[in-house]
């Protein structure tokens, strides 16, 4: 198993004055490493399957590597279903192309969304191998069938190998996708088994390509200097000094960009230079005034509190059931409570970067993005290429060193064609750390409300859900002051609790930074005021909190959040193949009390908390066991359970549970983007603290064995994580958090 | 003009000797295996050996190394002096450690590092020296084990295993 990084179009680099052959340094060139004679002749079947004469197989993988192990799954449940034997499978990763479909990797959606049509693509390339080889024999299409690499005629027990079937299977006319037979769940030989790794040898041996470690001969690199407050402007700037650097080349203005800001650039000051470090070196000598506009009036502080008292008030109907402003509440049963989460940033550990070359109109990059259709619209468009022009533009996309949601947005790539055009040379735009703190895409700073009042029979009903936080459509549309149904259906209209009487309300907010979608999205604030909450009824009804969530669900059934008004999406899965299934909940539930053993007999300073959400079609229970002494919060161990449906790559589902506990620890205790007069105040790892290895509790991961469809599992491992740490430090300490982050409050 | 040993090899640079290691490296030497994460000496993930020792090369000038020999992933080797297959990177592959992987060749310096320094780390040895190396994938548990386990067999002398005998183990064991 190897990994082929991009094939490029030599041809067309040559027309842009770059020698093929040595015209990257640190990228791979085709078929390098595979494990195929360049000799042999490779046969497409579809665009993602191709085979040599050789046998050996080149699956095409269309969606990005960010650390979920995409790379593997994808070409996984494609050889399965192909019948292909994984070491003699090649991995080249696609290029942003229409012909693949979607290719926006985020929303946990690989999978999720697409698992049944991946697996088409390696259906449809095995049944033409099995008509081939019927073909050959001249017998029907049932008396073969394909099996580990050949096909095999089932009688007579004769066999051909996949290598010499493919000139011939090319020929044939693939059937209709969704005509072909699928395998049965009991036949997978390869999914849910943890095959080798496509990218990890490469990693290991520091020989992976980011976007970072692109090198084009004669290449600029460019830092720049962006304005320091959403919508400002540079009034003057001042290049002398910058210019005296040697290795300095350039100095250039962007170009400004009205609101709505959407994925662009922010505009600024660009140095460019021979090298990176002349590149800093000018950027620190640059004299730049600014215009810093009306967002300077912002201060994330206050807006927290003005939120917090917004949510306490009235807002718009998301959803309604029953009545719950007739109700007299009893001060004695009722809970009341409000949550707020500031600013998060994703703070992946490779900067945005993006390099480009363009001559005349045409354009190559080489980038991490989640998303590269999107990006290469965005190119078009700065470029003035029309929609029947995409293929001027070839967007290679290399691996991400994280991403969490950042790199969907193509801003970063935009600005490397901005100043490769101008610059007349292939750019390189680097980002440095302040940059990525400063200038991110943040989750919105928000506040949660939740009251309601406790049942006779241990549960509660007259629930009341709000939430206020800027929403991500104000990227796109200035007027938008409330989150879309579909940010509503992240943890927040989706409750699935057995109550008479819910409303569900909205605030309409104003914004003054970048929103944008960070690991779980609004699922970080909605899943903490949820398992806040339910921990809080816990208390006041002095039941264990397991037991309160048994409470709330109630019976075994399918929840239908359109029964009570809600326009409910269900992460645009089909609500009968995805149901909110209270059993599958209870049961999961469940799981993590007694695996993790939260009824412990522990010392007065420790405590259990536990949490649960349902998210990107996936079902995640957390606990967390910590301890309070002197004022500070040490969290000791972390569970999660997973209920996922069917399992693809199981290592990397529980890899994505280890990394979403880190993530989450990061979030509860540490994690804050403060905003003065506009102008974000963190720059580096020193004022934004990620977890680190001394902070690492024990950690342990529990996969429910299910042939429910696949849900996603990037991103739900996160919301869960936080309330049960917050949950554990009340049942340490009494101390209840409702305003993260936790060192607000505690030392960690 | 300086002159430093990378990787086993004498080389001169003819850059700003106020240049830190790691644009040298990746800008002049093309040797991008070492990353930038932070630029302020913060996160680890440029890290490389200097005679041995763990240093963050984005805050070290060239000026400083002079003569000096500089080992990065690229150059990281076992006893028996074979890239690519140093205790600690067998471990890597073992417990299946990265996720993006970018901090990866910083943590493995670091890993490397102390087990030059400290053979057999305690828990808290390697707490203490691998702080300094973020993940953001939170790989955090794997690190520790990988490193606890490079350790071990170093002890029990069978550093030398080979690559198919890795993937074996690794597949049986699936991760941490």
């Amino acid at each position: 198993m190897k990994a082929i990084e991009n094939v490029s179009r030599r041809g067309f680099l040559k027309a842009v004055g770059i020698a093929s052959g040595s015209f990257v340094l640190g990228i791979k060139l085709p078929l390098a490493h595979a494990k195929t004679s360049l000799k042999s002749t490779f046969h497409q079947l579809n665009f993602f399957v191709s085979i040599a004469n050789d046998s050996t197989v080149t699956l095409v993988c269309h969606r990005s590597e960010m650390g979920q192990g995409i790379r593997t799954s994808v070409p996984q449940i494609i050889a399965e279903e192909l019948e292909a034997n994984w070491q003699q499978v090649n991995v080249v990763q696609a290029k942003a192309d229409t012909k693949y479909g979607s290719q926006g990797t985020g929303g946990s959606a690989s999978i999720r969304n697409h698992f049944t049509s991946i697996r088409q693509i390696g259906a449809v390339a095995r049944h033409m191998l099995e008509q081939a080889a019927a073909n050959i024999w001249q017998v029907e299409l049932n008396a073969v069938k394909a099996q580990q690499h050949f096909v095999v005629h089932t009688a007579t027990g004769e066999k051909i190998s996949f290598g010499e079937l493919a000139s011939h299977a090319a020929k044939l006319t693939p059937p209709e996708n969704d005509k072909v037979k699928l395998k049965n769940n009991a036949d997978f030989s390869l999914i849910g088994k943890d095959v080798e790794l496509v990218d990890l040898d490469d990693i290991v041996a520091g020989k992976a390509t980011y976007a970072q470690d692109i090198q084009l001969p004669n290449m600029l690199i460019a830092t720049i200097v962006r304005p320091p407050v959403v919508g400002g402007k540079v009034a003057s700037f001042d290049a002398t000094q910058a210019l005296k650097i040697k290795g300095v080349v350039d100095v250039i203005q962007l170009k400004e960009r009205p609101l709505p800001l959407t994925i662009n650039p922010l505009s600024g000051v660009a140095v460019l230079a021979n090298n990176t470090w002349a590149a800093l070196e000018g950027r620190k000598r640059l004299k730049i005034k600014w215009l810093h506009g009306d967002k300077q009036s912002h201060n994330s502080k206050e807006f927290s509190k003005k939120l917090a008292l917004q949510v306490q008030t009235k807002g718009e109907k998301v959803a309604l059931k029953g009545n719950v402003y007739n109700h007299q509440y009893h001060e004695e049963n009722t809970v009341e409570a409000t949550y707020t989460v500031p600013y998060i940033h994703h703070a992946s550990m490779e900067t945005p970067a993006a390099t480009a070359v363009v001559e005349g109109n045409k354009c190559t990059i080489w980038a991490g993005t989640q998303n590269p259709q999107w990006a290469q619209r965005n190119v078009a468009r700065e470029l003035g290429l029309s929609k029947n022009e995409l293929d001027n533009i070839e967007l290679n996309v290399t691996l991400m060193g994280g991403a969490f949601g950042r790199k969907s947005k193509a801003d970063f790539i935009v600005e490397a064609v901005e100043l490769a055009k101008a610059s007349k040379r292939p750019v390189k735009v680097i980002w440095s750390r302040e940059d990525d703190t400063q200038h991110g895409f943040y989750h919105s700073i928000s506040a949660n409300y939740c009251k309601a009042e406790l049942t006779k029979n241990g549960s509660a009903d007259h629930w009341i859900s709000r939430n206020a936080y800027p929403p991500i459509s104000w990227l796109w549309n200035t007027n938008a002051k409330t989150p879309s149904d579909n940010q509503l259906a992240l943890g927040f209209g989706d409750i699935p609790f057995a109550l008479n009487n819910l409303s569900i309300e909205k605030h309409a907010v104003d914004s003054f930074v970048r929103p944008g979608w960070v690991r779980s999205v609004a699922c970080i604030n909605n899943g903490f005021a949820l398992g806040s909450f339910v921990d809080e009824l816990a208390v006041k009804a002095k039941l264990t909190t397991r037991q309160m969530w048994l409470n709330l669900l109630g019976d075994d059934r399918h929840v239908d959040p359109k029964k009570y008004g809600f326009n409910y999406s269900n992460y645009n899965l089909d609500l009968n193949a995805h149901p909110i299934d209270t059993k599958r909940m209870k049961d999961l539930i469940n799981l993590i009390s007694d695996k993790a053993n939260v009824d412990e007999k522990l010392p007065d300073n420790q405590g259990w908390g536990i949490s649960f959400l349902r998210s990107f079609g996936s079902f995640v229970a957390a606990a967390s066991k910590v301890e309070v002494s002197n004022n500070k919060v040490k969290v000791l161990a972390m569970h999660t359970a997973v209920d996922c449906g069917i399992v693809v790559t199981p290592d990397r589902v529980k890899a994505q549970m280890e990394g979403a506990m880190i993530f989450g620890l990061s979030i509860a205790l540490m994690n804050e983007i403060s905003v003065v007069d506009g102008q974000v105040q963190q720059s580096n790892f020193h004022d934004y603290p990620v977890a680190r290895l001394n902070q690492m509790p024990e950690l342990f991961v529990h996969i429910v064995d299910s042939n429910a469809p696949p849900g996603g599992i990037g991103e739900p491992g996160v919301p869960p994580v936080v309330p049960s740490i917050t949950n554990a430090i009340y049942h340490a300490s009494k101390t209840r958090i409702r305003d993260l982050p936790v060192n607000k409050v505690f030392s960690i | 003009m300086i002159k430093i040993t990378l990787n086993q090899k004498v080389i001169k640079l003819d850059v700003d000797p106020q240049m830190p290691l790691l644009y040298a490296l990746r800008d002049e030497l093309k040797l991008t295996g070492t990353k930038f994460g932070c630029g302020a000496g913060q996160c680890g993930a440029c890290t490389v050996q200097v005679n041995g020792k763990a240093m963050r090369s984005c805050v070290l000038p060239i000026s400083a190394i002079a003569e000096q020999e500089v080992t990065t992933i690229e150059g990281l080797t076992n006893t028996a002096g074979q890239i690519g297959e140093s205790a600690v990177q067998l471990a890597w592959r073992e417990f299946k450690v990265p996720q993006c992987g970018y901090c990866q060749s910083g943590q493995m310096m670091s890993a490397d590092a102390l087990l030059k320094a400290i053979p057999q780390p305690s828990d808290e040895q390697i707490i203490e020296h691998m702080q300094g190396n973020i993940c953001r994938c939170g790989t955090y548990k794997r690190i520790k084990a990988a490193i606890k386990s490079a350790a071990e067999k170093s002890t029990n002398n069978v550093a030398g295993i080979s690559i198919d005998n890795v993937r074996q183990l690794s597949n049986e064991k699936q991760g941490a």
